[in-house]
């Protein structure tokens, strides 16, 4: 009778095993997790705000003037694409570089955008509880790659037709005060040297 | 570059010195074995700016200035 009635809690035991072990191990990781210890991540504003000023310094140092005045007042650089085209001998695409946001490519000689090319320098250490650069620093690492090596930086981003991440109005806006902000340049340049700045047709 | 930091310097010395120069290739390889990119910022004569990517301590020349290491590329 024992032996029966012990055979029978063993199988009942096992067959409740299947729907209880899983509950059990689910409280107990439950239970684990609350009590582990993470490390907090402050977000420091003024932490930013240091990293974002060391990363303009840095910046400011690698870049050329030109171009250090272009992120300052109009919050992008443009690089010039590295192909030269045959029949005209200009430069037949430049680049657009805004922090943390596509690389966009466009024909210079005629404004038309050729497409957006979406790459981020991500930090998977996460220093600060974050993978992404400070904004300069971000401008910067594209600027390097796409001077340094193109063909390596396009390979490693993805390719997207205009539009897609970035409003391709705000970017025919932004090659409009990019062009007017160099013709404001070249008539500063102009009245330094004493030359008569060729006249205005609009 | 660092999240959160901006630029920090991870080693300096004169590669004339051997015992510097040792340092500096270590610490070079140790920064692309952890996955980074390294560039120097070059200026020409005439003003212009532009980067080189180095691949080795061997590319990086002689008289530069500063080797910048950066996250690598990755698709957004």
């Amino acid at each position: 009778m024992v032996l029966a009635l012990g055979a029978s809690a063993l199988v009942a035991l096992a067959l409740l095993a299947d729907i209880i072990a899983p509950r059990v191990l689910q409280i107990w990781a439950h239970h684990r997790a609350r009590r582990r210890v993470v490390p907090e991540t402050t977000l420091d504003p003024g932490r930013e705000r240091r990293a974002e000023q060391t990363a303009r310094e840095l910046l400011r140092s690698c870049v050329g003037e030109e171009e250090w005045a272009m992120y300052r007042e109009l919050g992008f650089i443009r690089v010039w694409g590295s192909q030269v085209s045959v029949r005209g001998g200009g430069v037949e695409y430049a680049y657009l570089i805004y922090p943390h946001r596509p690389v966009i490519a466009y024909a210079p000689q005629t404004g038309r955008l050729l497409g957006e090319y979406c790459v981020e320098f991500p930090d998977d250490t996460r220093p600060y509880g974050t993978a992404r650069l400070p904004d300069s620093d971000d401008v910067l690492a594209k600027w390097m790659a796409l001077t340094g090596d193109e063909q390596r930086l396009l390979a490693s981003a993805n390719f997207h037709l205009p539009g897609r991440q970035v409003d391709a109005s705000q970017v025919t806006r932004d090659l409009w005060r990019l062009s007017r902000w160099e013709q404001g340049r070249m008539r500063d340049v102009a009245s330094t040297l004493g030359v008569a700045p060729a006249p205005r047709r609009s | 570059m660092k999240p959160g930091h901006g630029e920090v310097l991870i080693a300096e010395g004169d590669v004339e010195l051997p015992q510097d120069e040792r340092r500096l290739v270590a610490e070079f390889r140790r920064q692309l074995d952890a996955g980074l990119w390294a560039a120097v910022p070059v200026a020409h004569a005439d003003g212009r700016r532009e980067a080189v990517m180095v691949r080795s301590f061997a590319d990086v020349q002689r008289d530069a200035e500063r080797v910048i290491f950066f996250p690598r590329a990755a698709g957004g």
